[in-house]
Parts: structure tokens; C-alpha cells; sequence
């Protein structure tokens, strides 16, 4: 069996470079929108999560720029952009 | 106020082919590219094919950073509890030219961006695009760092969320049924382990792909590169199948499992993942296209939808290639006249049309609604896998004879459905 390297420890690896601003945001009111939920499961990354509440809400710290969020919830749901230049994930590989 | 001849949106590889191709012919080309570097933002499953593309950009092959040439294919068929694989090895794989090479993109789109510099082309990183430029009706330029850009002719190969696209009115923003989301870790491993274990000599590489219960059943697959002293290994799977979902699977974890299974784990043993990435991919095929151009804009690669899932292979990079030098022909083309009005620009649609890129897309445009289908992705691996279990056991007792051991799976009810399927298949 292989050792499985939880989610955090392979974001780990990975070249980041912080903004100061979220690059995808939430739009108010959509917090329990039923496609948002369906990103807790579908980002590869795992930077949704249902809260008590159950409201969703985005760390956006690992994001790896891939687009999923954006396909699967929409405009509506998303405000969703590409972080700044040389900001957030740079491969070293791709 | 700065003016370039064409204003290219994205140092990937339709943006450096566009750049590379227009730089050759004296044009000045200005590159933009949101990443630290060309490639800093760019995921590959990870192989090139090469024959469509070479006589496009005939001093490039030579020195250019390719992992290993492809000298064998696999496929394996994985069931729940067992899998079946299919290798092939042929000669004509093993002769240069060489059809296919694994790839990094960081390293590849590095040094082709530095060829492009080298024939006169400006690369500008770490700067994104905020908006277009729009003046009379026609893209003038863009926005980027507050600053405005001005050029005859914009270019974009953003990629395949394609903003840019979606600014100029040319698309949508995608639906998630004619997209893919592919997860890939690098894992490094030493290059004569990855030989003995694939079997290879020298700079020979492998592929394989795997279809069944690595996606639970979904479309998609895994997929499996030796590069030179490494490994990238990833699985595919359809947006829309995992949003549908019922089971609650979750993306990262089918990762997890792919590399789990001992068919793949006994291959990377050993190894060290390096980097962890996703990239969305396109899967629409050619119903999914975009606008390919419009008054003062092109759109190439990844942007205008260009990847092609035909089950064995699965491609894109020449067709973000083939896309980014016709683009440029187009380009030069309307500088002729001065006209750079979509009209004038439709000339890429027909050079895309005239070559493989479109000829493809055509020819295979049944295959997505076909691989859709998800027998292919649960039933037929399982009941495959059944069979060989059944022809490989040996009992305590005695052993039923083979014909009628498999027949037992092929009822009538089902012989029909395989028809039903294989007549699909034939549209391949």
C-alpha cells in the first residue's frame, strides 16, 4: 500500500505566492446554495467545507487555479477571477 | 501611447506558437503571461505528439526539452477487485522520428518562450489581463496593470476558462457537462528504477491509461507517463458526472485511491510526490467550439476548446500548437490589407478547417456523446474482469469448460445491449 499524503501536505509541495485579496469569492446569500455544496466535494484542492451552519465557505489558500468551482457553481454563485500577475500558484512541473 | 502588431494573452503553447511564428515574420509581438514564468500556470496529463505539428515549427524539435519518447502503450481495464491490461509495443515506436515524448510543461513552455524572444517576441510575466480594449465596434487592445495596450490584433490563449474569450463576446462562460477536472501528482523517481519497472532502455518512455473503477464508474480515467526521472500520474474525471454524484465521492479522494490500487502502487513504490496540481479540461469535442474569432481577435488552444478525447489517445497540445501558428498566419494574412475585421480573420477558421486540427474535430465529433455512455466505465470492466477470473480459476473440483462459463454472462438481454453500444462505437 501506498502512504496516503493528506490534502495539506501535497498543497505543501506546491510553489504558492499569497495576494491580498481572495481572487474567488462567495456571493452573499449564496452561502447554501446547493452547487456550492457540490464544490466541498469537487475541488481538488478540498478548500470548500460545509460549516454548522450549514453555510459553505473558501479558504482560498492552496487554490490551484484549476476552474472546477467555476464550472460546476457558475457566476451566479462565484465571483470568480484569476489571482493577480505572479500571484498564487506557480508549477515548478505542470 | 504603446502599440504593438498583436498582443498575444498567455505564454502557453498556442500563445509561444503565435508568438514564435509572428516574430519570425518581423512582427512585433507583445506576450502576456499571468504567471511567474511561461508554464507557471499550465498542467499537462503529460504527452506530446509530435507528427502533427513538426513541419509547423521545423528548427524547434531538435533541442527542445522533451521527457522520454513514448516506445510503449497501455491499457488497463480495472474492475473493482481485479484488472486486465493491454500493453503494446510496437517497432515503429521505437523509430525516430518519434511520435509521441512525455512533457513538463514549467520546463517546456520555459525554453520555447525563450526561442520565441530569441525571433524578436516581448514576454511580459506576472502580469494579468484585466479587460479588453474596445474601439468601433473592433478589439484595440487590452488592459493589463492599469495600463492600456493597444494592437491590431488581440489573441487569446488564456486557456480553457477563457475570460478573454468570454469579454469579447466570443463564448459563454462553459457548462460543466463538456468539461473534465484532471488531478496529477509528479512523483520523482530514480530513471533506472522507472526503466526496470516499465521494462524501458535508455530514453524509451511508457504510457498507460486506465479506465473503470478508478473514477467509480464516472467518465474518465487514469493516466500514467514516465518522464525522465520522474513519474506523472493523474486521473480525469467529468464535472458533471461527479456533480451528479451519489455516492459522495470526492475528486481529491479518487486520487488517493488510484494510487492505492497495487497495479499502480507497485509502480511508484518508492517515489516522491513532488507537486500537486488540477487543471479543467475540455471535452465537448467539436459541438463545443467556441467562436474561433472575431472583429480585431483570434482565440486558440485551450481557450477556443481545442482537446480531443478519443479514448486511446487524449489530446491537446497539438491542437494549441497547430491553433497558435495558423492564428498567425491569419494575422499575417489581414496585415496585408490592414484589415484586421473578423471578416478578414475567418481566414483561420478556413486554414483550421483545411488542416488536421478541424479535420479531427469533425472526424471525431460523435466521440463524446458516445464515451458518455458509462457501460464503458463500470459494467464493462467488471464483467471483463469476471470473465478472466472465471478462465484463470482452478477449483478444488472439477473445472467447468470455458464456452459455457462465459456464455453464462452473455444472456440475450445482453448480447443486445453490447450490440447496442458497439454500433455506437463504430462512429469512432
Amino acid at each position: 500500500m501506498t502512504e496516503v499524503i493528506e490534502l495539506k501536505a501535497k498543497l505543501g509541495l506546491d510553489v504558492f505566492k499569497s495576494g491580498s485579496d481572495a481572487h474567488i469569492k462567495i456571493r452573499p446569500g449564496m452561502e447554501k446554495d446547493p452547487r456550492l455544496k457540490k464544490a466541498v466535494r469537487l475541488c481538488p484542492a478540498g478548500l470548500y467545507s460545509e460549516n454548522e451552519d450549514g453555510e459553505v465557505v473558501l479558504t482560498i489558500d492552496g487554490c490551484l487555479e484549476c476552474g472546477t468551482c467555476r464550472l460546476a457553481c457558475g457566476n451566479e454563485v462565484l465571483d470568480w477571477n484569476y489571482p493577480d500577475g505572479g500571484i498564487g500558484v506557480q508549477f515548478r512541473f505542470g | 501611447m504603446e502599440k504593438f502588431d498583436v498582443i498575444i494573452v498567455g505564454a502557453g503553447l498556442a500563445g509561444l506558437a503565435a508568438a514564435y511564428t509572428l516574430a519570425s515574420e518581423g512582427f512585433e509581438t507583445l506576450v502576456l503571461e499571468r504567471g511567474d514564468y511561461p508554464g507557471a500556470k499550465n498542467v499537462t496529463g503529460g504527452r506530446l505528439y509530435v507528427n502533427p505539428v513538426r513541419d509547423l515549427f521545423p528548427d524547434l524539435w531538435d533541442q527542445a526539452p522533451l521527457e522520454r519518447f513514448i516506445a510503449h502503450e497501455g491499457v488497463t481495464m480495472m474492475a473493482r477487485e481485479r484488472s486486465i491490461t493491454m500493453n503494446y509495443y510496437g517497432n515503429e515506436l521505437r523509430e525516430e522520428p518519434y511520435q509521441s515524448y512525455s512533457i513538463l510543461r514549467s520546463k517546456f513552455d520555459r525554453w520555447f518562450a525563450d526561442q520565441a524572444e530569441a525571433k524578436g517576441a516581448m514576454l511580459l510575466s506576472k502580469v494579468k489581463v484585466e479587460n479588453l480594449i474596445t474601439e468601433n465596434g473592433k478589439i484595440a487592445g487590452v488592459v493589463a496593470g492599469g495600463d492600456e495596450l493597444h494592437a491590431d490584433v488581440v489573441i487569446a490563449c488564456d486557456g480553457v476558462l477563457s475570460i478573454i474569450s468570454e469579454m469579447a463576446g466570443l463564448r459563454q462562460p462553459g457548462s460543466a457537462h463538456e468539461y473534465a477536472v484532471g488531478i496529477k501528482e509528479i512523483i520523482e523517481l530514480d530513471s533506472g528504477l522507472i526503466n526496470a519497472r516499465f521494462n524501458l532502455a535508455g530514453n524509451e518512455g511508457a504510457a498507460r491509461l486506465y479506465v473503470g473503477d478508478v473514477t467509480k464508474g464516472k467518465f474518465g480515467g487514469g493516466f500514467l507517463y514516465t518522464n525522465k526521472d520522474s513519474i506523472s500520474l493523474g486521473i480525469v474525471v467529468g464535472i458533471k458526472d461527479l456533480m451528479e454524484d451519489e455516492q459522495g465521492i470526492e475528486a481529491p479522494a479518487l486520487m488517493d485511491e488510484f494510487k492505492q490500487r497495487s497495479e499502480v502502487a507497485a509502480l511508484i513504490k518508492g517515489g516522491e510526490t513532488v507537486e500537486y496540481s488540477a487543471h479543467v479540461i475540455p471535452e465537448g469535442g467539436f459541438r463545443a467550439l467556441s467562436s474561433l474569432y472575431g472583429n480585431g481577435i483570434l482565440v486558440a488552444g485551450d481557450a477556443a476548446g481545442l482537446a480531443l478525447n478519443v479514448g486511446f489517445t487524449v489530446r491537446g497540445m497539438e491542437y494549441a500548437l497547430a491553433s497558435g501558428y495558423y492564428a498567425a498566419q491569419a494575422v499575417l494574412t489581414a496585415k496585408e490589407t490592414g484589415d484586421f475585421s473578423a471578416d478578414t480573420l475567418s481566414s483561420y477558421k478556413s486554414l483550421l478547417e483545411k488542416s488536421f486540427v478541424l479535420k479531427d474535430f469533425k472526424n471525431f465529433q460523435e466521440t463524446p456523446e458516445i464515451l458518455a455512455n458509462p457501460r464503458f466505465f463500470k459494467y464493462y470492466p467488471e464483467i471483463a474482469g469476471d470473465i478472466m477470473k472465471d478462465i484463470y480459476a482452478v477449483p478444488a473440483g472439477p473445472k467447468n469448460r470455458l464456452y459455457p462459463t462465459i456464455k453464462q454472462y452473455m444472456t440475450l438481454g445482453e448480447m443486445w445491449s453490447m450490440f447496442k453500444d458497439f454500433r455506437k462505437v463504430k462512429k469512432i
